[in-house]
């Protein structure tokens, strides 16, 4: 039985997709923050990969300045209003509130962050002015977070910004690939929006690169170049009827509920393959979107998960079947998917077998691969002299993210091959930040 | 289970919990609610001449998440007729013969003393407390604490009073004072028969950052309001044992008020010499059923100490509130940081270095459970202070209790030092980093962004 009618309309679609983490009210956060203690040194500081001073934009908060709270959040942080709502919180600065080593509820900081973030960027208040104008021009590939806060950082320093954004909406996978209880489109584009309205990078939509020539009028016309070009879309399994009707990636499924709500059909039975936070994403979507059985498969046990705990707990309650030890073999159908053939598995000293004899079948009418994102790999071997390793990913220096060609810098998923939001802001910014010591050495 | 009456300067009532002469006390109607939720007293609010009110009369000082940690108001005395709270209050009586009702009065001239006690003699009242402590609005017509800062004058008034009445008489005294001994004693020489104290504290509560003007605003400006609630307690406190351990004074029945909410305060005042509470603030926050907090908080205590009433322990702890001259400077205490409670928090370490005496100490190895530097902690508490743990952070006796000397035994003998060799200050162990050390600490203050 689906714990979800399907949504007949935006309004029901929002019921279905209500959001995790709410707006606080002024009350809320009011109360709320007085319960921080101001750490000295504080860990949850520590735990923000941007480093975004807690304590103090809490404070902030409580004392009745919530625009200088939302100052400290973007100094630290441009997509400072997504991460309070996206980031994986409780594995990051709410995990290292201190609060929970004395089994206190810890501070519920990114509601603050967003309750500060959000105030300015629905009043327009402008916090940022363009530094003057360098008369040196960048190129960024890639409106997604690493790109956008390279943008930020870059118009700050003076320079002149081009990003070149191969879809047609900015901010990347904020917008095409989290799950939209999370966070909405409206939210996520007021962010863009008050952002490019304060600083001025352009953004040049639906504006793919991707050939040597387009490379080489970037280098010529702009002194440096920033990669921000993410993953691509879903990975291939290889695998007999991965081409039958009603089999998608779980990138372009949840590309598609972002964009298309509750135009998106989902069928009555369907089975999501993977055990990533992106499966969890897909597989709540389906039993959101009203689907009758939504069955996760995954072929390890689950404590071998990828995804976050507090993801595959979230999809449960949204009425999804784990299914674990199965690994599948192919997907069967006539044209249409009408199941997927698994075999049952065991670990043994850490590896993985199949046992023999044990295949049955699931039958839905819908398969979600949700095994990983292709590489960018065609793309940086257009680009001469960029080393990538071994797991595709583009190598750079650590301190600046400049690439081994020195003209390109490079953050996001295209660096780290697959991590948070918050992890492309802060390589997009420290990317920035290398950009200007090079062009100026 | 104890018996809380109590026999207050010959005014009766089931138990020591009265209400202050203040708005929890404008009418009737408010004290018969109040005496049904466990009241034993009520405070008239102050009877007297006709008076205007302003609209806007209360301000507040928030902290963190708590509302009026301290409450100023500029409201006058009664503006309802006289002859309306004389007919209620007859009621009251007729109604709750056995709890005190007390009729706070201020006048002015002998004349008008003398009518208004009758008046309220008549009405059943049970007492009169004279109002020498409103702050704001009546001093500047001479009343109020113009008086209780004038000791001949409220001495005089006292004299007047105490020949007029023949019920008992509390006044009431303003810590707009000095020394408050001096008002005391003024009472006292007057033959009053109880003191009750603190009245409100002079006070201007905040600015409005638009208009800038003092709340609460009465039409963008302000006045200086009388300032209670928790935050005036200590200075209550403080004065009341100022008063109890006078040796003229002493003996004198003294009514504890100022900003007392719970059972340890109440017990807080009868221990330091108050054999009645009243209570004002925190019926304006929470409404008269605080009163049972206090009432069962009172009772466990007394229980668990053996008390049958509070005269069994009322001023039992004036005789350890001395002068600093008298203290032991050979006691040592040293905090102590529960590991396994320690939250990490860090609070301590920074309070200490920035605040104190430099006697906490991080881990090198980034780890976060803060330990006592033993030869630089000088016992100074603060730490202790500002753990947000329970019972994370004690101050432990290090001293072996054979050692006593006092500043006063040093002056006496005549071996008051004349250098400097505190240990607890550059003396043996103890150290004061180098100035330069500050440019070589972590800086808290990351400025945002890391790299």
């Amino acid at each position: 039985m689906a714990e979800y009618k399907r949504p007949a309309n935006e309004q029901e679609f929002k019921e279905n997709f209500k959001q995790k983490k709410p707006l606080m009210n002024d009350t809320q956060a009011y109360y709320e923050s007085s319960r921080c203690l101001f750490c000295y040194d504080a860990p949850c500081m520590d735990a923000c990969p941007t480093g975004i001073d807690i304590p103090l934009f809490i404070k902030q908060i409580n004392s009745g300045n919530p625009e200088g709270a939302a100052k400290t959040i973007y100094d630290s942080n441009w997509m400072g209003n997504a991460c309070g709502t996206i980031c994986p919180t409780g594995v990051l600065c709410e995990g290292a509130c201190v609060y929970n080593n004395q089994d206190v509820a810890p501070l519920l900081i990114g509601r603050l962050q967003n309750y500060a973030t959000s105030q300015v960027i629905e009043s327009g208040k402008q916090l940022y002015t363009p530094g003057r104008d360098n008369g040196k021009s960048v190129a960024i590939i890639g409106a997604g977070p690493a790109g956008i806060a390279c943008a930020c950082e870059l118009r700050l320093l003076g320079y002149t910004v081009d990003i070149f954004e191969a879809k047609a909406l900015p901010s990347g996978l904020t917008v095409h690939g989290i799950a939209p209880y999370k966070i909405t489109n409206e939210e996520v584009l007021a962010e863009m929006e008050y952002l490019q309205n304060q600083l001025g990078y352009n953004i040049k939509y639906n504006s793919p690169i991707s050939s040597k020539e387009q490379l080489a009028e970037l280098e010529a016309n702009y002194s440096a170049i920033f990669i921000g070009v993410g993953l691509g879309g879903t990975a291939t399994l290889g695998m007999t009827g991965e081409d039958l009707d009603g089999v998608v990636g779980a990138v372009e499924f949840i590309e598609e509920l972002r964009l298309k709500h509750s135009d998106v059909k989902i069928p009555n039975r369907v089975v999501v393959i993977g055990g990533g936070n992106t499966a969890m994403d897909a597989a709540s979507g389906s039993a959101r979107l009203g689907a009758d059985e939504v069955t996760l498969a995954y072929r390890r046990d689950k404590s071998g998960m990828g995804a976050y705990s507090f993801e595959y707990e979230l999809a449960v309650g949204a009425g999804v079947r784990g299914l674990f030890n199965a690994s599948p073999l192919e997907i069967v159908g006539n044209g249409k998917v009408e199941g997927v053939k698994f075999i049952k598995t065991e670990s043994t000293d850490g590896k993985l077998n199949t046992i023999p004899g044990s295949e049955f079948t699931v039958p839905c009418e819908m398969v979600i691969k949700a095994t990983g994102q292709a590489k960018q790999g065609p793309f940086y071997s257009l680009i001469e002299g960029l080393e990538i390793d071994k797991k595709t990913r583009i190598v750079v220096n650590p301190d600046t993210n400049q690439s081994t060609n020195p003209k390109y810098f490079a953050g996001g998923d295209a660096i780290n091959g697959g991590a948070e939001v918050v992890n492309a802001a802060y390589d997009g910014k420290l990317a920035a930040n290398g950009i200007h010591e090079w062009i100026n050495k | 289970m104890a018996d809380l009456s109590v026999n207050f300067a010959g005014i009766k009532a089931p138990n020591p919990f009265w209400l202050a002469s203040a708005p929890p006390t404008n009418s009737g109607y408010q004290i018969m609610k109040a005496f049904e939720a466990g009241w034993g007293g009520a405070v008239w609010k102050t009877l007297g001449m006709p008076t205007i009110n302003v609209s806007s009369r209360y301000g507040a000082v928030n902290y963190g998440d708590r509302r009026m940690a301290g409450f100023s108001n500029i409201e006058l005395i009664s503006d309802r007729p006289l002859e309306d709270n004389l007919r209620e209050m007859l009621e009251v009586k007729k109604h709750f013969p056995d709890h005190a009702v007390i009729a706070s009065l201020m006048v002015d001239t002998r004349a008008e003393w003398i009518d208004i006690i009758k008046q309220v003699e008549d009405a059943g009242a049970d007492g009169i407390e004279l109002n020498f402590g409103c702050p704001h609005g009546m001093c500047e017509r001479g009343m109020g604490s113009a008086v209780g800062q004038e000791p001949e004058v409220l001495k005089t008034i006292v004299e007047w009073v105490m020949d007029a009445a023949n019920i008992p008489v509390i006044t009431k005294l303003s810590p707009n004072i000095s020394h408050i001994t001096d008002p005391g004693l003024a009472a006292v020489q007057g033959k009053t028969d109880a003191i009750s104290l603190i009245n409100t504290v002079k006070s201007i509560v905040g600015v409005d950052l638009d208009t800038y003007a003092p709340y609460p605003v009465v039409d963008g400006k302000g006045s200086n309001g009388g300032y209670c609630g928790p935050a005036v307690k200590p200075i209550a406190l403080h004065m009341l044992k100022d008063l109890a351990q006078h040796p003229d004074i002493m003996g004198t029945p003294i009514s504890g008020i100022g900003g007392i909410e719970t059972w340890r305060d109440v017990v807080e005042f009868i221990l330091l010499g108050a054999t009645s509470v009243q209570v004002c603030t925190a019926v304006m926050h929470y409404g008269f059923g605080i009163v049972r907090e206090m009432e069962a908080g009172l009772l466990k205590f007394m229980a668990d100490k053996g008390y049958n009433t509070i005269y069994d322990f009322a001023g039992k702890a004036l005789p350890n509130v001395t002068q600093w001259k008298h203290l032991n400077l050979k006691s040592e205490v040293k905090a102590k940081i529960n590991e396994d409670k320690c939250v990490g928090c860090d609070l301590c370490y920074i309070a200490c270095d920035d605040g104190a005496h430099q006697a906490i100490a991080l881990p090198k190895d980034g780890s976060r459970i803060p330990s006592i530097i033993e030869e630089n902690c000088v016992g100074c508490n603060l730490c202790s202070l500002v753990c947000p743990v329970e019972d994370c952070i004690t101050m432990e006796k290090f001293d072996d209790g054979t050692q006593h000397e006092t500043w006063d035994e040093l002056t006496q003998s005549d071996r008051i030092p004349n250098a400097w060799n505190d240990d607890r200050a550059g003396g043996k162990g103890h150290y004061v980093p180098e100035p330069i050390e500050a440019l070589k600490t972590k800086r808290a203050d990351k400025s945002g962004w890391k790299k």
